[in-house]
Order: structure tokens, then sequence, then C-alpha cells
């Protein structure tokens, strides 16, 4: 059964039909074509689709799209002023907060939920911060590194 | 995911009566346990009726002798509220250790509470600080909700609004989570209610449970010291591949050890 649903992704207002049962990741990356939002788990366990829903971080992958009527979707794609990356990506690139960087878009997503709801953090609450994203590669301490500079405004 | 007819109510009557017409409804709150068991084709409701967009369900009010927070509050709003932090300090510290911080910004108290996961953190704090969940038809005091594996007083269709925590004169939550799921091997509750002592246990067993020698040992004296000889029963334990049941019980004394320790 068809469902239609107005939302705001990255700041411009879409209206899609969906079933009951499509998932945010899934308008996201299928519909939408916005394939920065990666899905590594089927268990919501990884963060690799995180987004921010009202402000929050969220995983996209744990949510449906018919529970976002009304609501203000951000995804990776949509942080950047055009060709200025937003702060956070800057401090990953800095600081090469990444490997492989599959991980990467939802790291950053979370990092910044994580400075907007503290904006020093100490390192140990940077690494609960991101209890919910995993790195294959293991590269956490460089990671860890680029959020605090950006904290620092660096 | 199978798919299903989703609802999205505007008071708690028209969810009443969703679920009433529904052949095997189910109701979603935050989603985070309930869309997760969706993807893995673990249910099939015929209908899923969405709690988010009931007026007066979420919120934090501290009265009198008891803090309320509202059914559908977050697990971060929990965490980060003030009012909470100041009331029951365990209870925001127990709120902060939830899962994950995208979970918490979605998962609910009455979504936890109604799933009675066998590992979850919000059963400890209701049983142990003795609160009341208040339904859409009654009040049910914590040492009547909690029945058994997923399983609680709730009756078919009923609602879970609000819960209402006695104010503790002291109270501490240690928990040593699966590093993976962030679940509890072992979670302690443990709140000194002005005289009284109750310690309740997740994760350990099929569902949350008071352990009664440790809660008489702390009336007499609240220290680590009165309960580090109390041995803990490893019978009907969760026994599996995170951990065994003598470790699990091993695992009961430490952590209420240091939940006594962390009390304020």
């Amino acid at each position: 059964m068809g469902h239609e649903v107005s939302l705001r992704v990255n700041g411009e207002a879409i209206t899609e039909t969906v079933e009951a049962r499509t998932l945010l990741v899934d308008l996201l990356r299928e519909t939408l074509g916005l394939t920065g939002t990666h899905v590594g788990c089927d268990t919501s366990q990884c963060g690799a689709c995180v987004v921010h829903v009202d402000g929050r971080a969220v995983k996209s992958c744990a949510l449906l799209v018919v529970q976002l009527e009304g609501c203000d979707v951000v995804t990776i794609e949509g942080i950047a002023e055009g060709d200025v990356l937003h702060p956070m990506q800057a401090a990953f690139q800095e600081h090469h907060g990444l490997q492989c960087g599959f991980c990467t878009p939802g790291m950053v997503m979370s990092a910044i939920d994580l400075l907007n709801n503290n904006p020093h953090p100490s390192e140990q609450q940077i690494r609960e911060g991101l209890s919910g994203n995993l790195c294959r590669c293991t590269g956490y301490h460089n990671i860890v590194k680029a959020i605090a500079a950006c904290a620092e405004g660096a | 995911m199978y798919d299903f007819r989703y609802h999205r109510p505007a008071g708690l009557g028209e969810a009443s009566a969703l679920i009433g017409d529904a052949e095997d409804g189910v109701f979603l709150a935050g989603g985070q346990t309930l869309i997760a068991t969706l993807k893995q084709r673990l249910a099939q409701p015929s209908d899923v009726i969405d709690l988010a967009r009931i007026d007066g369900l979420d919120g934090i009010k501290p009265l009198g002798g008891t803090i309320e927070i509202g059914a559908m509050t977050p697990h971060a709003d929990v965490a980060a509220s003030v009012d909470v932090q100041k009331a029951i300090p365990a209870l925001a510290a127990l709120a902060a250790l939830i899962g994950d911080p995208q979970l918490r910004n979605r998962g609910t108290l009455g979504g936890s509470l109604a799933t009675n996961d066998p590992a979850a953190d919000y059963p400890a704090a209701v049983l142990a600080l003795a609160a009341t969940v208040h339904t859409d038809r009654r009040e049910i005091a914590a040492d009547d909700f909690f029945r058994d594996f997923f399983e609680t007083a709730l009756e078919p269709g009923e609602i879970i609004t609000k819960v209402s925590f006695p104010l503790a004169e002291r109270a501490g939550y240690a928990k040593f989570p699966n590093p993976a799921s962030r679940y509890a091997m072992v979670g302690v509750m443990v709140a000194d209610l002005g005289g009284t002592v109750r310690v309740a246990v997740t994760g350990a067993g099929p569902c949350v449970f008071r352990q009664r020698a440790m809660e008489a040992a702390l009336s007499e004296s609240f220290t680590a010291e009165a309960i580090a000889d109390i041995a803990v029963a490893q019978d009907g334990f969760n026994d599996d591949i995170h951990g065994s049941a003598e470790y699990r019980a091993h695992l009961v004394s430490v952590m209420a050890k240091r939940a006594v320790a962390a009390a304020d």
C-alpha cells in the first residue's frame, strides 16, 4: 500500500509515495540517489548510514520513511556549503580521519551531532560518542584526532 | 521486511481502536527494537500503529516526591535532562548507557518497558526504584509489571503513557555491556528509598529480578562490603556465547558492589 510522505531532505521539500516498510536509507539511496549514506550491516550496529533527522543523529536503516512526515533530514551530501567543506569534513581531511572511507559519512554525521551536544568533549567522550559507528579499518585514532581538532576550531 | 498497514493516530482512543480492529497489530514507539525485528522477518504484524504523533506522551515533569517521564521520551532526553540529573542522577546515567547515541535519539522509555528485553537497562531502574507504570487503563507497580522473558503485565492493546519514579535517597547503576551490542551482560541498579533498599538485576536471567539477599544486607549497611560475601545462585541464568551462567552470577556480585559504590 502506498503512503504519500512529505519531508525535507538537505533543505529541499520532497513528496514521495513509499511502501510502509520502506526504510529511510533506501529512500535516500535508491529513490533520491544520495549514495553517500552507506549500508554496512543489516543490524543497525555499524553506523555507516547515520544521518540527521530534525537535528539529531539517527541510523537511517532503523527508521521508516512513513515515520518522517514533516521531518527535516540532512545527509552527508547536505553539510558542505557549495565547494566549501563542512568544518568536520575539513578536519577529517586534514587529520586523515579515514582509511578506506566507507564508514566516513556516518562518522562525520555522528561527530557533528556529538559536538552539537558537547562542544568541548574529552577524548573519552569522543570515543564514547562514536560507540555507534564501526570502522573496519580500525582507523579510530585519527578520527578521534579529527573530531578533537574540529572542536578546537583547528 | 514484510509489508504492513501503517497508521499514525492522533490520540490514545484512536490508537486503541486501531489495534482493536487489527488482525495482528503492534504499536511502534521509537522502533529501535521493532524495526530491527521486522527487518529480520522475525515478526509479521498486519498493522503497525505509530504512537509518535500522540500529544502528551513525552516530556519530563519533576513533581514533589516523584519525577514523571512520558513514555515516548527518548533516552537521550532523559540522559540530558537537568531535572532527572538532579532528582535521580543514577537514572540519567543509566539512560546515557543505553545502546549508542543514535539509538538513544530514537528509542523510548515506554518502548523499552513494553518490550521487556531481558538485557535492557530501563527495567532495572523501574524495578529498583519501585516506579509506577501508567497506562491508558491503569497504574501498574513495578513489582507487578515485569512478568517473564519479553513478557509484561500489559494487556493486548494497552498503552504505556508515563512512568513515575519516586526520588531515591541515593541510587546507583553499574553495567557490564556486551562490547558489540551494548546490551547488559549484567546490569545492577541499587536504590535506597529511605531505609528500604532495592536491588534489581538485568541481563543475567530471562527477566529483570530483585536480589533479595543483597537488599536485606544493604538495608542494614549500605556499603559494598555488606554484599561482598553474598553468593549469587546461577539457576536459570542466561548461558550463551557471550558468557556462562557462572560468569554472569559473578558479574552480578561485581556490578552490585560497583553500583553501591557509585550511588549518589
